[in-house]
């Protein structure tokens, strides 16, 4: 493995695959707050270069975080297809960039060698590419998943109805739902963050969110996004979940962070197919986030791009109907600003598809970070162009529960518009019947919640 | 007994001074005497249906009063009314202004904070390296060490964190309530001060220099959109080097809207009471 090289009349020797993969991202504070990005300019290139030449058997045998120590190694390892592996083991990193790019590879073509591919080498090439070609190569792969109804089909872009309140009051929820529903939002999930992690809340949101479904008959499914364990309660107290929800680390310490292991996430697999309301197969939401390892202090000196990837490693063995990065949310420690946060959300996007994930992703950001609402505007059409399965939908983009800013239902609806995206077929047919749409636009109705009174 | 008499004295006062308030913000003048002009009239008032031809009218209103969120908002084709967009907007400028703003000088003068700084430097510093709001200069471990009563009972601090406005806006409440709160327990404070770029944890390195009992900082939080100005106190029995997150007690969200500052002032005392009486604080802290 060769991790030396000259550039600009100066020659720059790495120590490990791991300082590579840290020195070649862009530049992001989080890297920054753990010592470990590149110095200067100068530097990343050089880190680039060495990356873009080295073969993918160097960086499955030089493992960043051993199998033997870490699970979430474990399960990445043990998903890998070794006679696609064998196939490309040879490529260099640049290769695999210009692969996914050629006009000759395809979905199928991607899908395939997909299954030959460590969340290190995915990290590992989107570390090389450009932000447009994260937005085409990405736009290339057709990730599709089925709860009560299926998303993620070329030309749908669906959205997740975040009604959120701040004391969990049922009738508050509704209301801005019922606001959702009538801006055709809602197709993805109807998906609650509880201020309460109980399983009494849990259950009386699911409850909450079912009812409405079966009074209109919407073709959608619910979730109620409190951790697993409170969940896992509540569905054994008979709550209907369509789908479970956790957040996910990319180490096996920082989801100790979280309070999961993946016994736990088994066992929980395990009741949602057993206990669950949907049809599936896909019965699992999962929500992951650049950063979020070295705040728990569980980032073994890994970049967070890296780490962000694992995170769909672990994820993809759960075969989840949604998954999406929180990208902005965590703060300016992480993400210093809007190009910060922009590329954050396009690497997030394409390294999960990468590994056959339904991506979806919360385009926000806090008050604290420099960006504004003008950016999430921008992260959401770049999204919109790479394909994106679903983004979130919060009343006005300002959620009142979690304090920050994402996306409206304003924008999904105005993303469909002039992108030329649809809802997801079956919920299109139901806005039909409501009268909220008409041939992929809204009708005058729309915008009323009181449709739903 | 005598403890009871004197947190009903504390709970009368309180009252009287809101009654006062409450008087004073009701009359057109304003609270002339202190010098304080009342906030203008909200520019968009409260929350109103914007929905030109609902199916249910009564029912618009209802939905909109069951929750904080914008809904009920309308639209010009798919994008938002532009009244509701510069709305958004308003709230938006509002809590930048607030991170990037200063602690006014004349509340610190008022009541004899003296300041110092932590090592953040400068606002960007401050917002990328949270670590470096945790440690005072070492000229502001000076001024400390001269300045201030080491071993007090109850050490109290305030500091800017991420909203100079939550300063701005609420010590003027909730700091003579702490302190009345305190003498009616009768404990005493030692000597109070402000710091300027710090983080929570910027007590364990002011623990390890003074060595208080309790220490009660003041810090503004993360400006949301719906308050700018919200403040919280963070407490904690004996915070050194090393303290850990679940060792701190806090109240947060105090503004007028959330935690009344007034209550929050009286509050804090009580809690500082129970970790001097049980020697311990955070999820430890039995309240």
């Amino acid at each position: 493995m060769k991790l030396t090289t000259a550039l600009l009349g100066k020659t720059f020797q790495f120590k490990s695959l791991k300082e590579v993969m840290a020195k070649a991202n862009e530049e992001k504070s989080g890297d920054q707050l753990a010592g470990i990005a590149a110095e200067d300019a100068k530097e990343r290139m050089a880190a680039k270069l060495v990356l873009a030449d080295l073969k993918l058997a160097d960086i499955r045998d030089n493992p960043l975080l051993p199998p033997e120590t870490d699970e979430v190694s474990r399960v990445i390892e043990e998903t890998v297809n070794e006679k696609i592996y064998g196939e490309i083991r040879r490529w260099t990193v640049a290769e695999l960039r210009e692969y996914l790019l050629q006009q000759t590879t395809g979905n199928d073509e991607i899908c395939r060698i997909s299954r030959g591919l460590t969340s290190e080498m995915v990290a590992a090439v989107a570390k090389l590419m450009s932000n447009l070609d994260l937005v085409q190569a990405a736009s290339k792969m057709e990730v599709t998943s089925h709860c009560n109804i299926t998303i993620g089909q070329r030309g749908v872009l669906a959205g997740r109805a975040q009604p959120n309140h701040p004391t969990d009051s049922i009738q508050g929820m509704k209301a801005s739902l019922f606001e959702a529903l009538s801006y055709g939002i809602g197709d993805a999930v109807l998906g609650i963050n509880p201020v309460i992690d109980s399983a009494e809340s849990v259950k009386q949101l699911l409850n909450a969110t079912k009812e409405v479904m079966d009074q209109w008959r919407i073709p959608t499914q619910n979730c109620v996004l409190a951790h697993i364990k409170t969940q896992m309660k509540a569905i054994r107290q008979g709550a209907p979940a369509d789908m479970v929800f956790q957040s996910l680390a990319g180490t096996a310490d920082g989801n100790k962070g979280f309070g999961i292991d993946i016994a736990l996430l088994d066992e929980a697999d395990e009741l949602i197919r057993r206990e669950g309301t949907g049809t599936g197969p896909n019965l699992w939401y999962f929500e992951t986030g650049q950063g979020s390892e070295l705040s728990a202090e569980a980032h073994h000196g890994i970049d967070q791009v890296t780490l962000e990837s694992r995170c769909y490693g672990l994820a993809r063995k759960y075969k989840p109907f949604i998954v999406n990065t929180v990208v902005g949310f965590i703060g300016p420690e992480y993400l210093y600003d809007s190009k910060q946060v922009i590329r954050a959300g396009l690497e997030d996007h394409f390294m999960g598809k990468l590994q056959q994930l339904p991506m979806g992703v919360d385009v926000c950001y806090t008050n604290h970070m420099k960006a504004d609402q003008n950016d999430m505007d921008n992260l959401a059409v770049l999204l919109a162009a790479a394909g994106v399965n679903y983004i979130i939908g919060v009343p006005m983009a300002d959620d009142c529960m979690l304090n920050y800013q994402s996306t409206s239902y304003h924008d999904i609806a105005t993303l469909r518009e002039t992108m030329r995206l649809r809802p997801a077929p079956d919920f299109e047919r139901w806005l039909e019947e409501m009268g909220i749409m008409a041939n992929g636009r809204l009708t005058p109705a729309a915008g009323d919640p009181t449709l739903f009174m | 007994m005598e403890r009871t008499i004197s947190l009903e004295r504390l709970v009368d006062g309180v009252l009287t001074e809101l009654e006062k308030r409450i008087a004073a913000a009701a009359s057109p003048g304003g609270d002339e005497a202190g010098g304080m002009p009342l906030a203008p009239v909200d520019l968009f008032g409260p929350a109103a249906s914007r929905v030109p031809d609902p199916k249910w009218e009564e029912g618009v209103n209802e939905l909109i009063a069951a929750t904080p969120a914008r809904i009920g908002v309308w639209r010009a084709g798919t994008r938002p009314l532009t009244r509701e967009m510069l709305k958004f907007r308003c709230d938006h400028a509002a809590a930048v202004d607030s991170i990037y703003g200063q602690v006014s000088p004349a509340i610190l003068e008022q009541y004899g904070l003296f300041t110092v700084e932590t090592r953040y430097e400068n606002t960007e510093n401050y917002l990328k390296r949270p670590d470096m709001g945790r440690i005072v200069t070492d000229e502001g471990v000076e001024k400390i060490r001269s300045a201030c009563r080491m071993n007090a009972q109850v050490q109290i601090v305030v500091s800017d964190g991420l909203s100079a406005s939550a300063v701005d806006a609420n010590l003027r409440d909730v700091y003579p309530a702490l302190l009345d709160s305190l003498k009616a327990y009768g404990l005493s404070a030692g000597t109070p001060f402000f710091v300027r770029g710090g983080r929570v944890a910027v007590m364990d390195h002011i623990g390890d220099i003074l060595q208080p009992e309790v220490f009660v900082l003041l810090i503004g939080e993360r400006p949301g959109l719906v308050s700018s100005k919200s403040m919280s106190a963070y407490m904690c029995y004996r915070p050194r080097k090393g303290t850990v997150e679940s060792d701190r007690t806090v109240i947060s969200n105090i503004h007028q809207g959330g935690t009344p500052p007034l209550e929050a002032g009286a509050h804090i005392g009580t809690v500082v009471k129970k970790m001097l009486e049980q020697r311990t604080s955070g999820v430890n802290l039995d309240l």
